[in-house]
């Protein structure tokens, strides 16, 4: 089995040195080494195609969209367009229309969170988020449960770092008004089994919202299959520029929702007394939107598209094998939800020492890792550590810098000693 | 030893170190010889805010001197602490409030430190100077 990897490893070697160059991020170097960055779960690099789409974009084109007559503004519109059909492809979305651009996951969650629970959440209802869940798929909905007098349950974790369905089965009940999970665990990196998580919930009639942000650059996303309800991602952590990221939401939910921003080319009709709002999907896109990072976006799918997400999701998953072979040779570490079931994220610490302090010394062999809570604090009260170190993996790492981080690890052990 | 003594001696100390490994090193043994804080001062009242390793900082007037205790969960803010602590500590409480605070990016270090949320070296370096501006007062 571990001969098949390194074969396998070893076959695409060029492809991803191809790859590599398609960054030119990752050719800097910090202190004369060079830049191993994996801190992907944070934010990717990005490609020169991206880069040049995002350059051309503002060198050509750049003007408001929607409501100009001249050329440019036609132009940009017709660009920002589409950008949205090519994310509604992306994820196999039935319209454009269901696709809203946002600043992030995180405004898609908050968008929902307000929108949904405005209409739908009473006193005493419910709304189940996870133990796993980052804060922005958790403050949004304990804030909305605030505001009503609901009650937030979490689906508890087991100690693999999945999360117990029996126990989310019993927490499903009349009083539940949604559901919301992310897909991946950005700490963790373990694939939550949201197939079953919204084939329960819909049994019950309860709507399902899925937070992407840390799936989309790793696995084949199709909504219409998935049945959720919502879809969130960022452009950023899928090697699209920051600032832009997507909503996806089933149009006959969307289009009961009320808006909760205002203004631009979300209003229908403005009068003394009443406004009226647009139809889907800019009823939901206030002010003026992030043109330059929509087309940055769909220039970050079709370099996706064009190296293949097949492709993406085997050499990902090769890498995630070796990477995790190689850290449990190493004595004194522990490593979280230590299974197969996840993407290359990493997540540990070395016994009796401080992630920080690990975190630190790994940036001064050119090693960019996360460490602290990774803005999952619930989580770590749960598991009753402060933090962890973080390594998460990208589709142009390598089995090279792999090797290296390990042997910097094991180093940076030796000195905490 | 005055303040601007202390600062030259660290600074000193610091330049004969050319691999960034020696640097930390040092500031590691350093940490191992902080005055540490009483357990009973290692409270939140003394918990610095804004560490992603905790730093407790314990501020005390003897004679008109202020002096400082510290400890922390990471051993390389602990030997931060050590640091600004046995450049400050032990000096009347003006004179902490006046002193310069940018010999720390002379001994280069804070190239491989961010300033922010990771290791509290700027909320320690502002806690001890509201220590001094309160003592100071007090006087």
């Amino acid at each position: 089995m571990n001969e098949h990897i390194n074969n396998k490893l070893v076959s695409y070697k060029d492809k991803i040195k191809a790859i590599r160059k398609d960054f030119p991020i990752l050719d800097i170097r910090l202190d004369n080494k060079p830049l191993v960055y994996f801190d992907n779960a944070a934010t990717t690099q990005k490609p020169q195609q991206v880069l040049n789409a995002v350059a051309d974009y503002y060198n050509t084109t750049n003007s408001n969209v929607h409501r100009g007559v001249h050329r440019l503004s036609n132009q940009a519109t017709t660009l920002f367009e589409e950008a949205r059909k090519t994310v509604a492809e992306f994820i196999n979305a039935g319209e454009a229309e269901e696709i809203i651009f946002t600043r992030g996951t995180t405004e898609s969650i908050n968008l929902v969170a307000w929108s949904f629970c405005e209409l739908f959440l009473n006193q005493g209802d419910e709304i189940i988020v996870s133990e796993l869940d980052h804060h922005s798929n958790f403050v949004p909905w304990q804030m909305a449960c605030k505001r009503k007098k609901a009650t937030l349950k979490f689906i508890p974790i087991l100690p693999s770092g999945q999360l117990d369905l029996n126990k989310f089965e019993e927490l499903l009940s009349e009083k539940t008004k949604i559901v919301a999970v992310g897909h991946v665990s950005n700490t963790l990196g373990t694939i939550n089994d949201i197939e079953s998580i919204i084939e329960l919930s819909h049994r019950r009639n309860i709507p399902v919202f899925i937070d992407g942000a840390q799936s989309a650059p790793h696995l084949k996303i199709d909504v219409k299959r998935l049945d959720c309800d919502f879809y969130a991602f960022s452009g950023h952590k899928m090697y699209a520029p920051m600032g832009i990221g997507v909503l996806y939401g089933k149009k006959e939910i969307l289009q009961k929702l009320i808006p909760y921003q205002f203004g631009g080319e979300m209003v229908e009709t403005v009068g003394f007394d009443d406004t009226t709002f647009n139809q889907l999907p800019y009823k939901f896109e206030a002010g003026t939107p992030n043109v330059g990072g929509a087309v940055g976006l769909e220039a970050a799918i079709k370099y996706i598209n064009s190296i293949d997400r097949d492709f993406i999701f085997e050499y990902e998953n090769l890498l995630k094998d070796y990477t995790s072979r190689r850290l449990n040779q190493i004595e004194d570490l522990d490593l979280l939800a230590n299974i197969e079931n996840k993407v290359g994220v990493f997540s540990f610490n070395v016994k009796n020492q401080h992630n920080y302090d690990v975190g630190v010394l790994l940036d001064n062999f050119g090693i960019c890792v996360r460490t602290g809570t990774h803005c999952t604090q619930p989580l770590m009260q749960k598991l009753n550590i402060l933090g962890t170190v973080r390594a998460s993996l990208s589709f142009y790492n390598t089995v090279e810098e792999v090797d290296f981080f390990i042997e910097s690890l094991k180093k940076v052990i030796s000195i905490l000693k | 030893m005055t303040i601007e003594d202390n600062i030259q001696s660290i600074k000193d100390q610091f330049s004969q170190f050319d691999d960034w490994l020696d640097k930390y090193n040092y500031l590691i043994e350093l940490g191992k010889e902080l005055p540490l804080i009483e357990t009973k001062n290692k409270t939140e009242d003394y918990l610095i805010k804004g560490c992603q390793s905790r730093v407790w900082l314990y501020p005390e007037i003897k004679e008109g001197k202020l002096y400082f205790t510290a400890d922390s969960d990471a051993v390389i803010t602990k030997g931060l602490a050590a640091l600004v602590i046995s450049v400050f500590s032990g000096n009347p409480p003006a004179e902490i409030f006046n002193a310069p605070t940018d010999f720390i990016n002379e001994i280069g270090l804070t190239e491989h430190l961010s300033p922010t949320r990771s290791n509290g070296l700027v909320s320690m370096l502002k806690q001890i100077k509201l220590y001094a501006f309160a003592f100071q007062s007090k006087i």
